[in-house]
């Protein structure tokens, strides 16, 4: 980087002192692109657009569609939208006990790893703790499958399998990790000094940290705490295994449009919409905290 | 907020004043206790939670890994030794192309997935308008449900009633099986992976280019190099260590994917097993036949050419940020 920079440096040095010398005005910066590539990039980005909402538009339509519809090809675009689907899904499968659910296993793990996560990310970037960082950043790396055997021998002789603990603990097993990795990066870019003024304004540390990081990191911690909620409601394998009846989240509920003869292909893109929508409002409300969460770190090298 | 405070006997009292009055000796001590060992206060409660729910686990797995574990966990078995190891490894049906299809499900996802994002992040590099709604548009996708991803592309997919096949018609190419083809399904399922997680290599990369200095590309650009000089010659070196924490991120989750591919094709990766990677296989091992000291040997087996190929990564790393 260094030498690059001062290269650059010498390069515009030679520069200014040219145009200074040959000619008074400075030289016309290029534009940024011709008019063949405005097009093309005009076109490209509607093609990027596209390729990643036409599927989705497609489960929608498919949604709202009577099986013989969806069958029949003729009627791709032109058909008679139909709710019965949802209904379907809704009432007669109960898909709000899913619903809340996902939710509520969600919403109670991405709340215990922040109160978990957020002072061990603390104490991991303020005393560098490079090593003990690593180990909770272990469990990304780690397949899930390894740990399920163990964990449903625990947990079926615990008589815990197939109620809510068992799904909050495993969700946490993923929230921690990211909650940590991503508010390690945050308070790296906290300045020290705040904290250390209000301690010479007689805090204590801990102190500081609550009552000067904490109030300063809540943006922080929003970002850390979507993203862990996204992840945790979009989770499949754990509750797969460790879901009892009364407990399946959504994910796991969608196979129930799925039998080994037939698909309803209506109520299962019902059942898929379903799941999909609560997360993708709350992306698009959230956008910039997920966008920063998601490159947390990830540029620093 | 309150939840997010630490817990209370962690808390120091007030600065000054009432805790004292109220508790003088005992309140101090503590307070002063928990600031000097505040450290480990602090990491310890997710240390030890990672490590119960990880460490203790992984001790198991390595045990049932060297016994004839199988039927029930709780059922007596035999120690013995490394005979799973010597069965999987020798096992040319299930274990071998289950190795073949991980690593060519990853390599080729991410080579999709880095080059198309590299572009997709140059595209949207400069400011230009509606750059809001293209960024909603790259958000879908990522934040979609994977399971529901992959019913909604094994309708698209449908051989018979797919829309895929429906575009290919009104060009006059025949309908192709996609998914339910042997030689066609993990190529299929590449496809989906890389729709869904392009948008997150993209995020990453522009991330990094924004961070970029502008300085090395203007210089470039008056000494006259063409934008594609420009690119191989200043960004793209200057972004190697991104591209590769972007590879590193990807990486790790396209190898344990697992979702897409239950979703779309079942227990055992379909009936001829066309898209079971070593996580599939693992799976299906330990709760569809119950063989957990093989599945164990398996999960072994894969966790160290996961650990192997991030290492490699990260030296490569190394070198490059040098």
């Amino acid at each position: 980087m260094t030498v690059l920079t001062g290269n650059t440096e010498n390069t515009e040095d030679t520069e200014t002192a040219s145009t200074a010398r040959l000619a008074p005005a400075p030289r016309p910066r290029k534009p940024l692109g011709t008019r063949a590539y405005k097009v093309f990039r005009v076109a490209a980005l509607v093609a990027v657009v596209l390729f990643l909402v036409a599927p989705l538009f497609w489960m929608l339509l498919a949604s709202l569609k009577t099986n013989v519809d969806i069958y029949d090809t003729g009627k791709s675009l032109l058909f008679t939208p139909t709710f019965e689907n949802y209904a379907n899904v809704l009432q007669r499968n109960n898909y709000f006990v899913f619903i809340f659910n996902s939710f509520w296993v969600a919403f109670v793990s991405t709340a215990l790893s922040l109160v978990l996560g957020v002072p061990a990310a603390y104490a991991m970037s303020r005393f560098t703790m490079h090593r003990s960082a690593l180990v909770v950043l272990m469990a990304r790396v780690i397949p899930g499958v390894s740990l399920l055997v163990p964990w449903y021998y625990v947990f079926s002789n615990l008589k815990m399998v197939g109620g809510f603990e068992v799904l909050i603990l495993s969700h946490m097993f993923v929230s921690l990790p990211l909650i940590v990795y991503i508010m390690m990066s945050y308070f790296d870019s906290l300045p020290l000094e705040l904290e250390e003024s209000a301690q010479v304004d007689g805090l204590t540390p801990i102190g500081a940290f609550r009552r000067i990081t904490l109030p300063l990191s809540v943006a922080g911690m929003a970002t850390a705490g979507i993203l862990s909620f996204i992840f945790s409601w979009n989770n499949f394998m754990f509750a797969l295994v460790l879901s009892g009846s009364k407990t399946k989240t959504l994910p796991v509920a969608i196979f129930d449009f799925v039998s080994y003869a037939s698909i309803d292909w209506g109520g299962l893109m019902a059942a898929a919409t379903v799941v999909t929508i609560p997360i993708m409002i709350i992306a698009l409300f959230t956008q910039k905290y997920i966008v920063s969460g998601m490159t947390a770190g990830a540029t620093k090298g | 907020m309150s939840v997010l405070t630490p817990p209370r006997s962690a808390q120091s009292g007030p600065p000054s004043g009432r805790g004292a009055r109220r508790a003088p000796g005992a309140r101090e001590n503590f307070s002063a206790w928990a600031n000097r060992h505040r450290k480990w206060l602090f990491a310890a409660p997710a240390m030890i939670f990672v490590g119960v729910l990880i460490v203790f686990p992984l001790a198991w797995t390595l045990y049932l890994s060297l016994t004839d574990s199988q039927g029930s966990v709780r059922a007596a078995s035999e120690f013995v030794g490394l005979q799973n190891y010597l069965t999987v490894l020798s096992d040319a049906e299930r274990f071998w192309p289950a190795v073949g299809r991980t690593l060519s499900f990853t390599g080729v996802a991410l080579v999709c997935e880095v080059v198309l994002g590299m572009c997709i992040a140059l595209l949207l590099w400069r400011p230009f308008r509606g750059e809001k709604w293209v960024r909603v548009a790259i958000l879908l996708p990522l934040v979609a449900t994977p399971v529901a991803v992959g019913m909604m592309w094994r309708l698209i997919f449908d051989p018979n009633i797919g829309f895929v096949n429906q575009l290919l018609g009104m060009v006059g190419i025949p309908p192709q099986p996609w998914l339910s083809g042997q030689d066609t399904a993990l190529g299929t399922t590449i496809f989906m992976d890389v729709w869904q997680w392009t948008p997150m290599v993209v995020l990453i990369l522009l991330a990094g280019l924004t961070s970029l200095s502008e300085e090395p590309d203007e210089a470039a650009r008056m000494d006259g190099a063409n934008a594609f000089q420009r690119f191989f010659f200043i960004t793209l070196p200057l972004m190697m260590p991104t591209v590769i924490v972007a590879i590193l991120l990807r990486g790790i989750d396209a190898l344990k994917t697992f979702d897409i591919l239950y979703a779309t094709k079942g227990k055992g990766g379909g009936s001829f097993h066309e898209v079971e990677t070593l996580n599939v296989y693992a799976y299906g091992l330990s709760f569809d036949y119950n063989q957990y000291g093989l599945s164990s040997a398996v999960l072994i087996l894969f966790f160290m050419i996961i650990i192997g190929s991030m290492w490699l990564l990260t030296m490569r790393k190394k070198a490059v940020s040098k």
